[in-house]
Parts: structure tokens; C-alpha cells; sequence
């Protein structure tokens, strides 16, 4: 294990920010630490880098334990949201302050400041200082900064927050080789689920001052483990829509049948919260099996793909996601069926995933 | 803008010389003063045709005024260097003593320091007269009285309060994540200090000893009660020009002038420091 983690608890004043956080990441791995704002997760890195002190709980880097070890002593390249440029020092030398710290030899270090500069497209820029620097070269001498040492552990704080749309998407191309390439045990901050989904080996979805899932990609997008982790990863985001389960395990929706996987047959009689992702939904002739009618309210042409929001006969909304360019009603009523393979059943009082029948919760639920 | 008016330039020039005027004539005034004897400033109506003379500068200058009355012993040059050495060290001292205590308060947050803050500020707040009294006898008893270390030690009760409370302001509004990040790439904390918050500072730093300067160079009071003829600044020094045989205005004038000086040029001096921008473009939003 790289980093370890155990029962972390961190309280400001009174205000409780992490209740027993625990995380295991083993070397080598991308994590992505992914929740919305106030989750933690910034006061987590601070954590791990030291400059912060946990309440309670245990934090182990490379197996050995961190506490009283000051933050300069614990071998991390961290780069910050704000991107914590020191200003009044010119871009070589602030990528070259993890070398300096460590003594190495001067031409070492030119070479190295270089040679990172240089994968970061920025060499030309060396001799500006922070103000003299676009945002995106900021964002890329924060980045330089924390890999010039090459660390065993990379701290990655939402570092493409800052930056404009356009250098984001390259830099979202960009990252994964260049994480890979450093070969270190990264853990990486961002609000962005499809950040989150390109970069991670694993994600960590933190909420309520905890993590409440972990697992692949896959793993999260597909069964995740509760409605609001369901509701961070899409976009358009899942419909969500109260439902009884029926006995088939079959539920019913405007007057239509939607027949549900068998392995649904456990929740049959219970009061759940049916999630099906918007692409799982289509526009079908009103003769189709499964068809049912519902109003359309709106489209929203995006890039990739249409999204209409369609009202059923209950008054319930619902997101249909079909691909650019293919046909679809504008107004008036249509028919929609369900693909109800992947969908998704949920406790609703809980909110929490229904288990499925011979299916295991995918990922470790904390 | 370019969309001004004429009308309006012209209204804003006058304006603004109206306020230079106001502000700057009595220096203006002192200055022509000292080079004139004191028939010329005294008599009725004034006018600022003269002829210059440079008799105030000389005899401030070598010590000795000669008059009608007779020959006069100034001090003045000995209470130039006594303003010069008393300010400047109780400067010195200070930001070695105020600057690293401003750090503490500003960032570390330790148990009490809000109220250990607060009552180094609250030494202003008694009129220096208060403190004066007792601390003359003590200062007797233990042989610190007319000592130039007696002096620049209660100088700091000016000096100190000042340096920290603003030096403190300005480290506190250095990004925390800066520093963080400057740790996180392997420096320890004193290196952090060193490298990174005191050069951060340095514009608040400046302009503290700046102000501590010229609040300790124009401070009267301290060195009127605990220094005898030999320490004394200007500030004090100036009241030999009041003689028996009448106030020497020619002197006085002079002697302003050539006590601003040194304030002037340290103010033009730091001046870069003050206008550098703290840490423009470091950190985002």
C-alpha cells in the first residue's frame, strides 16, 4: 500500500469535516477523489501532505506512519486548485524549488526543469514570472512543479478547475499518459465526473464527511451505490422515478408495463426509486411493446447528443439522451419505451441500491 | 477617460493646486525662513523677495551662532545624529523583534494570541505620560535613565505595536497555500519564513519601519523626560533655539529643514517597496 489511510477523523473548531475516513490506495494506482464542494476532499490532501494534522485516525505513506512527520519530510508532489504559484520567483524557479530542496546539483537541475518544462509545453515561458503567465501556463507550472521531483506520491487538487474549457478537454487527453508515465501513486481531486471517469483507476465518491463508494469507473457508473452518487455521474443526469415494484418483478409507468431483470425479483412489493440513465430511454412508434405516451416540455441540442425533457401522463419528468442527428419529436405528445436491462433499483427511504439477485454491489460500499 | 471636458481639466487642475498649496506652503515658507535672518522673516508685511542667506545652516551646522547678543553653542548637529541613531535603531530592533511576532500572530494561531495582540496594541492607548512617570524612577534605579539603550527600548513601546499590527495584516493576506506549497516541495519552516513570507511581506514591512521611523523621529515626549542634553533629538534640541534673547526663527526653520531631510530621503527610498503588489497573479480567485 502507498497510501494508507484509517479512520481519519478532522474537526475545524466544532464543525466535523471527515467522520472516519479510511482508504487504502495501493502503488501505482490513479484515484480520483470525486464529490461535490465541502465533501472533504481538499482537507483530505492537506491531510495526507501534512499540513494539516488529523483529530484521529492514522495516515501511512510507503507502510510507514506520518504522524509528527512534517510536510517536507514526506516525499509529495502536490499541486494546488489556486495553483499556489510562489509570485515573486520566475517560472524555472518555481518548478525547480522540489530540486533545490533536495540539493541537486546545478546542471541536474537545469536538465530536469527542462526536461519537465518541456512535457508540459511550457520551456518557453521559463524566465516569466506567475503574472507574466496565461492561466493555462500557470496551471502547467503548477503541474511541472509537483512532478520535477518525480514523487513516489502525487497529490493532483483539481488542478483543471481554473482553467478554460478548451485547455481543460486537452489536458483531460494529456493527463492520463503523462500520470502514467510518472509511474507514482496519484491522487487526484476534481467535481467532474467525466474527469473523474478518464483519469481514475478507482474512484472515491466522498460525501457526508465520508466516502461513500469506492470502485472503478465502471463499477460507479453502473451500480452505484446510493441516488445522489447515481445523480453525480451522467449528463444528462439518471431519472430518477418512484415506483412499486410489481411481481414478474415488473413495474408500471402511465399505463405500460416495463419488465425489470430477474435478478430485480427481491424487491418486488417494496416502495423503490426506479434510475435509468436518459440513454437507455427511446422515442418508439406508439404500437411498440412497452410504448407509453408521454408530453414533450423541451430539447437541448448538445454536442454529441439531443436531450429532450418529456413529461409522463403523471406528471413526472424524464430526460430522453439519444445521439445528434437522429430523429426525434420536437413538441406535442410521442411514445417512449424503456431498455430496463441496466436499470437501477433503490430503497426509497434510504436511498440506498437494492441488492440484485446472484449480483454482488460492485465496489466496496463504505 | 478621454470623454473629459476641458471645463473639467481645468476645474481638477486648480482643484488639485488649490490642495498642494494648502499642504505644501508651510514648508515652502520654512524653506525661503531658513535662508533669511530673522529681520527679514519678522518684518512687516513679508515678501518673498530676499536676499539668501546662509548663516542659519552654518551656524547650525559648526555650533556656533554668532549674534549682537554675543556667541551662542548650538547642539544641533549632535541632536541630528542622536535622532538619527535612536530612530533608526529602535527601528532596527522592532522589525528583529515585531516582524517574526507578526508571523506567530498572523499565521500560527497559537492559544491566546488574539489577546497577547491586543494588548501589545493597548500600549497606545495610555497617554504616553502615564507610562513616563513610573517608568522614569525605574529607569533611574536600574541606570537606564539618559542611556541611549534606555531610550530605544521605550522607544519601542511606539515602534512595536505599530510593526506588528501591520506587518501582521500583511501576512495574513499571503495565501496559506503558497507557503504550503513551498513546505510540500521540501523546505522547512524557517526556509518557508525566509523565502517565502518575509519577501511577500516585504511592501508591509517597508512601510511599517517606515511609519515606526518617523513616529520614533518625531517623538518629543520620551526623550524630553528620560534624556538629558547629550541624547537628546531634534525634537527636543529644537527648544534651545528659544534663547533669552529671543526666538531665533532663521535657526528654527533651518533646523526643520535639515530634520526632514532624512525622513524625506527614506521615504522616497522605500517608496519602490510600497508600491510593489503583494502577490498579483500567484493564486486564482
Amino acid at each position: 500500500m502507498s497510501i494508507q489511510l484509517t479512520d481519519i477523523v478532522k474537526r475545524f473548531k466544532k464543525d466535523l469535516v471527515l467522520d472516519g475516513v479510511s482508504l487504502d490506495i495501493p502503488t501505482g494506482e490513479t484515484l480520483v477523489l470525486f464529490g461535490p464542494s465541502g465533501a472533504g476532499k481538499t482537507v483530505l490532501l492537506r491531510l495526507i501532505a501534512g499540513v494539516i494534522d488529523p483529530e484521529e485516525g492514522s495516515i501511512a505513506l510507503r507502510g510507514q506512519d506520518m504522524a509528527g512527520v512534517e510536510p517536507e519530510d514526506r516525499g509529495i508532489g502536490m499541486a494546488f486548485q489556486n495553483f499556489a504559484l510562489f509570485p515573486h520567483m520566475d517560472a524555472h524557479e518555481n518548478i525547480a524549488s522540489p530540486l533545490t530542496a533536495r540539493q541537486v546539483p546545478d546542471a541536474t537541475l537545469k536538465e530536469r526543469v527542462f526536461e519537465v518544462a518541456h512535457l508540459l509545453k511550457i520551456d518557453h515561458v521559463l524566465g516569466h514570472k506567475p503574472k507574466e503567465l496565461s492561466n493555462g501556463q500557470k496551471q502547467r507550472t503548477a503541474l511541472a512543479r509537483a512532478l520535477a521531483a518525480q514523487p513516489s506520491i502525487l497529490l493532483l487538487d483539481d488542478p483543471l478547475r481554473n482553467v478554460d474549457a478548451k485547455l481543460r478537454f486537452e489536458m483531460r487527453l494529456e493527463l492520463p499518459r503523462l500520470l502514467r508515465e510518472q509511474n507514482a501513486t496519484v491522487i487526484y481531486v476534481t467535481q467532474d465526473y467525466k474527469e473523474a471517469m478518464a483519469l481514475g483507476d478507482r474512484i472515491a465518491v466522498m460525501s457526508d464527511r465520508g466516502i461513500a463508494q469506492v470502485g472503478t469507473p465502471e463499477e460507479i457508473y453502473l451500480s452505484p451505490a446510493n441516488t445522489q452518487i447515481a445523480r453525480l455521474f451522467g449528463d444528462p443526469a439518471i431519472n430518477l422515478l418512484d415506483v412499486t415494484v410489481q411481481a414478474g418483478p415488473k413495474i408500471a409507468l402511465s399505463g405500460a408495463e416495463v419488465v425489470l431483470d430477474a435478478a430485480h425479483t427481491g424487491a418486488v412489493g417494496q416502495d423503490c426509486i426506479l434510475g435509468i440513465r436518459p440513454e437507455a430511454i427511446k422515442f418508439v412508434p406508439a404500437d411498440a411493446p412497452g410504448a407509453f405516451p408521454v408530453e414533450i416540455e423541451a430539447e437541448t441540442p448538445l454536442n454529441e447528443k439531443t436531450v429532450t425533457l418529456a413529461a409522463t401522463q403523471a406528471q413526472r419528468e424524464i430526460l430522453i439522451s439519444r445521439p445528434a442527428g437522429t430523429p426525434g419529436p420536437v413538441s406535442g405528445t410521442a411514445h417512449i419505451a424503456m431498455d430496463a436491462s441496466g436499470a437501477l433499483l433503490f430503497d426509497r427511504a434510504s436511498g440506498a441500491l437494492l441488492p440484485m439477485a446472484g449480483k454482488a454491489i460492485e465496489g466496496e460500499v463504505a | 477617460m478621454d470623454t473629459q471636458s476641458t471645463l473639467e481639466k481645468v476645474l481638477r487642475g486648480i482643484a488639485i493646486t488649490a490642495v498642494i498649496l494648502f499642504f505644501m506652503f508651510p514648508i515652502f515658507w520654512i524653506f525661503l525662513m531658513s535662508f533669511q535672518t530673522n529681520e527679514t522673516i519678522l518684518r512687516v508685511p513679508p515678501s518673498i523677495v530676499f536676499e539668501p542667506t546662509l548663516t542659519n545652516y552654518k551656524a547650525l551646522i559648526t555650533g556656533r551662532l554668532e549674534s549682537t547678543a554675543g556667541a551662542l553653542e548650538i547642539e544641533f548637529m549632535s541632536n541630528l545624529f542622536n535622532s538619527a541613531y535612536l530612530s533608526t535603531m529602535a527601528v532596527i530592533v522592532g522589525l528583529i523583534l515585531g516582524v517574526p511576532a507578526a508571523y506567530a500572530f498572523g499565521r500560527l494561531k497559537f492559544r491566546g494570541s488574539e489577546d497577547i495582540a491586543f494588548t501589545l496594541l493597548s500600549f497606545r492607548f495610555a497617554p504616553p505620560l502615564l507610562v513616563l512617570l513610573p517608568l522614569t524612577i525605574y529607569f533611574q534605579q536600574i541606570g537606564l535613565a539618559n542611556t541611549y539603550f534606555g531610550l530605544i527600548w521605550v522607544y519601542q513601546l511606539i515602534v512595536l505595536p505599530l510593526i506588528l499590527w501591520i506587518v501582521r495584516g500583511y501576512f495574513e493576506d499571503i495565501p496559506a497555500d503558497i507557503e504550503y506549497a513551498y513546505r510540500i516541495a521540501g523546505h522547512g519552516f524557517w526556509a518557508t519564513f525566509r523565502k517565502i513570507a518575509l519577501p511577500l511581506a516585504m511592501p508591509g514591512i517597508a512601510a511599517a519601519g517606515l511609519l515606526a521611523f518617523i513616529f520614533a523621529w518625531n517623538n518629543f515626549i520620551f526623550a524630553l523626560v528620560l534624556a538629558s542634553a547629550d541624547k537628546q533629538p531634534v525634537t527636543v534640541g529644537a527648544l534651545a533655539f528659544v534663547t533669552a534673547s529671543g526666538i531665533q526663527y532663521g535657526q528654527i526653520a533651518a533646523g526643520i529643514v535639515l530634520s526632514i531631510l532624512p525622513t524625506l530621503a527614506l521615504a522616497l527610498y522605500a517608496q519602490r517597496y510600497l508600491v510593489e503588489g503583494l502577490s498579483l497573479g500567484a493564486v486564482k480567485g
